[in-house]
């Protein structure tokens, strides 16, 4: 009896495991920027091309920076939960239009509502490879010293936003 | 028409002359180029290196190498550049630090318990048990039931 309760303890540990691995979800890469100070950059403003935005803009706010496009198509999906957000004015959603069109980016905003104070115009993608961008959408918590505390990797869900972005945003407004 | 099987002709020869142009731009860099990408991995396409990834990222990243290769930069600063913006999963071979030890001597971990558990068990098996002796009891009841004791024969074949 005994020597079949080695076996069985080890299936046991090998299941539980597999168990836990099967419930990660491999395309969120833990990020490494979170904790550090969100990159720097100038960017022209999509709706004022000859205006420019850098983040230190924000300095002594807690803001959200949304990365989205217009040939993204969980973008769309996302776009209620931002609109909503933006509606209650809890804090200001920037908008990092990445590797668009400036037609597009303005007809999808037309189309679909601007939850942005203002977005940025990153035509190259230089400053998505600077944020690690790897798949649109994506959002950053930035705090008031301008420094990344929350990175979301896909689409912002009504739930994500209680559970995790509104409660550690209100935190770092005290 | 002849004029314009001509421009045809042009245009052909000079884009066939622009695509040799891009594959003799220094073979070595090229060279660079490959083997940084093959050490990298796309995150779009996650089983992918950068190196086999079409993802439109893999294309942006491959310029960045392209740049910063161009740009005089070491290997390791380019690798250290890509870690900074998507982490050490960029790299498809993680480098050793504290929370990568049991990745990398775990498998070594499982050898060495196996090992023990392998000669462990080989000498268990080597210990013949001993045949228990038989007592005065035992042969009584023995010689009672076979009949009185034989002494054993000589011919080697008995054990």
């Amino acid at each position: 009896m005994k020597r079949f309760l080695w076996p069985l303890a080890i299936f046991i540990l090998l299941v539980g495991f597999l168990a836990v691995g099967l419930r990660l979800n491999p395309r969120e890469v833990p990020s490494p920027l979170v904790g550090k100070a969100a990159p720097a950059f100038e960017l022209p403003v999509l709706h004022q091309p000859d205006k420019r935005f850098v983040p230190g803009d924000m300095r002594g706010k807690v803001w959200l920076l949304n990365v989205w496009a217009s040939w993204c198509v969980s973008c769309r999906e996302e776009h209620p939960v931002l609109m909503e957000l933006s509606k209650r004015s809890v804090m200001p959603i920037l908008g990092l239009n990445y590797k668009d069109k400036g037609e597009d980016a303005q007809r999808w905003l037309k189309q679909f509502g601007d939850p942005y104070q203002l977005s940025v115009v990153d035509a190259d993608g230089r400053i998505g490879i600077d944020y690690g961008v790897y798949g649109v959408p994506e959002t950053y918590l930035i705090d008031a010293e301008g420094v990344i505390r929350y990175k979301q990797i896909g689409p912002l869900t009504q739930a994500i936003l209680d559970d995790k972005v509104l409660p550690l945003a209100k935190a770092l407004k005290k | 028409m002849r004029i314009l099987l001509l421009a045809v002709f042009v245009s052909v020869s000079l884009l066939s002359i622009n695509v040799k142009a891009i594959e003799n731009a220094n073979p070595q860099t090229e060279q660079r180029i490959r083997q940084l990408s093959e050490k990298l991995r796309c995150l779009v396409c996650q089983n992918q290196s950068l190196a086999d990834s079409n993802a439109e990222l893999a294309q942006d990243l491959r310029q960045q190498l392209r740049e910063q290769v161009a740009a005089g930069r070491s290997d390791d600063a380019i690798l250290d550049y890509l870690v900074q913006r998507y982490g050490d999963f960029v790299l498809y071979e993680p480098p050793f630090k504290a929370t990568t030890v049991l990745l990398w001597i775990g498998p070594f971990v499982l050898l060495a318990a196996a090992a023990l558990v392998l000669v462990a068990t080989l000498r268990r098996r080597r210990r013949v048990p001993e045949e228990p002796a038989l007592g005065p009891e035992d042969r009584r009841l023995v010689e009672r039931v076979l009949g009185p004791a034989v002494p054993p024969e000589r011919d080697g074949s008995a054990r």
